[in-house]
C-alpha cells in the first residue's frame, strides 16, 4: 500500500466533490446584465416576445441543452407575451463572441426592446432553476 | 460534417467514468509494480475507446450486456465524439503518469494518474465531462462555419447498441 498513494486518492475525491457541487450550484444562477446589449430579431432568426424573451443557446452534443429546453419551451409557450428561442451555438458564433457565451446552454432574458436583462450558464434541470427564470420575467410581463 | 456522427448510450459513458475511477483509485493506492500493470491496463482501454471502436471495450461490455438490460432504452443518444476525445485525454495523462513512475518519479507520476482521477470521478459522480467541454471549446475557436446538429432522441433503430 502506497501511502502517498492513499493521500492522493483522498485528495482527488475531495476535489472532485467540491468541483462538482460548485458546478451545480452556480448552474442556473441568473445574473444581471450591466452593460447594455440588444439583440434582435434578425439576430436570433425569429421573432421576438411582445413583452419579453426567452433565448436559449445550445450546442449539439448536449443533453443538459435538451432538458432546459424541455422545461422552458412549454413553460414559456403558455405566457402570453413571451416567446422561447433557441439559438445553435456553433450557427450563430458571431453572436456568441459578442455576447460572451461561453458554455452551453446558456439562457439570455430580453425585455420588449430585445435587451438582455439578466442570463445564466448551465441551464434549467430543476425547479428552483426554472423559478429564478420565472421570477426573472415576470416584471416584464406587465 | 455531412456524415451523421456514431451515437452513444450517455449512461454507458457515465458507467465506464465510474470503472475507470475504480481502477485509477486502486492503482494508485497499489505499490509498484501493481500500479504501473494497472494503469497500463487503463491506458489500454482508453485507447481502444479513444481510437478503436469503443462498443468492443470491457467497460461498454460490461454496460451492454449487463447494466442495459437492466435500465431500459436510452432517452436520449449523446455524439461520441467529444467522450471519444476526452478518452484521449485520460490516456495521455495516464501515458505521462507512467513515464513519470518508470523513470523513478513515483510522486510525480501519482499526482498525475490523480488528475485523470478528478475527470473521472466528475464524470462519474456528476456526468461532468471535462474532455468534452474543452472538445467544444476547441470547436468554437476553430470552426469556420456552421456544423450540422447531430443530436437526437433515441430511435428504436438504436436499442441494439
Amino acid at each position: 500500500m502506497s501511502d502517498i498513494g492513499l493521500l492522493v486518492v483522498a485528495v482527488c475525491l475531495v476535489v472532485a466533490v467540491v468541483l462538482g457541487l460548485a458546478h451545480r450550484l452556480t448552474r442556473g444562477r441568473i445574473r444581471s446584465r450591466g452593460e447594455e446589449t440588444v439583440i434582435s430579431g434578425e439576430d436570433v432568426g425569429a421573432r421576438l416576445g411582445e413583452r419579453a424573451t426567452v433565448v436559449q443557446f445550445s450546442t449539439a452534443f448536449c443533453s443538459p441543452c435538451r432538458a432546459t429546453r424541455a422545461r422552458l419551451e412549454p413553460w414559456a409557450a403558455g405566457v402570453e407575451g413571451l416567446a422561447y428561442i433557441d439559438v445553435d451555438a456553433e450557427s450563430h458564433l458571431d453572436l456568441v463572441r459578442r455576447l460572451n457565451v461561453m458554455r452551453t446552454p446558456t439562457v439570455l432574458i430580453l425585455d420588449a426592446r430585445g435587451r438582455v436583462v439578466a442570463g445564466g450558464s448551465g441551464g434549467v434541470a430543476h425547479r428552483e432553476d426554472l423559478r429564478r427564470i420565472q421570477d426573472t420575467v415576470a416584471p416584464l410581463l406587465r | 460534417m455531412s456524415a451523421p456522427a456514431a451515437l452513444v448510450d450517455p449512461r454507458g459513458l457515465r458507467f465506464s467514468a465510474a470503472l475507470t475511477s475504480i481502477v485509477l483509485a486502486v492503482a494508485i493506492i497499489a505499490p509498484s509494480p501493481q500500479r504501473e500493470i494497472l494503469l497500463a491496463l487503463q491506458a489500454v482501454i482508453f485507447a481502444q475507446a479513444a481510437f478503436a471502436s469503443p462498443q468492443n471495450g470491457p467497460y461498454a461490455r460490461l454496460f451492454i450486456h449487463v447494466v442495459s438490460p437492466r435500465l431500459g432504452p436510452p432517452r436520449e443518444l449523446e455524439d461520441a465524439r467529444p467522450p471519444r476525445f476526452a478518452q484521449q485525454v485520460g490516456l495521455s495523462f495516464v501515458l505521462v503518469s507512467l513515464a513519470l513512475l518508470l523513470t523513478g518519479f513515483a510522486t510525480a507520476g501519482v499526482i498525475v494518474a490523480g488528475f485523470a482521477l478528478v475527470a473521472a470521478l466528475l464524470n462519474a459522480l456528476f456526468g461532468l465531462c471535462l474532455g468534452c467541454e474543452a472538445y467544444l471549446l476547441g470547436r468554437r475557436v476553430t470552426s469556420k462555419g456552421p456544423i450540422q446538429r447531430t443530436h437526437r432522441p433515441a430511435s428504436p433503430i438504436h436499442e441494439s447498441l
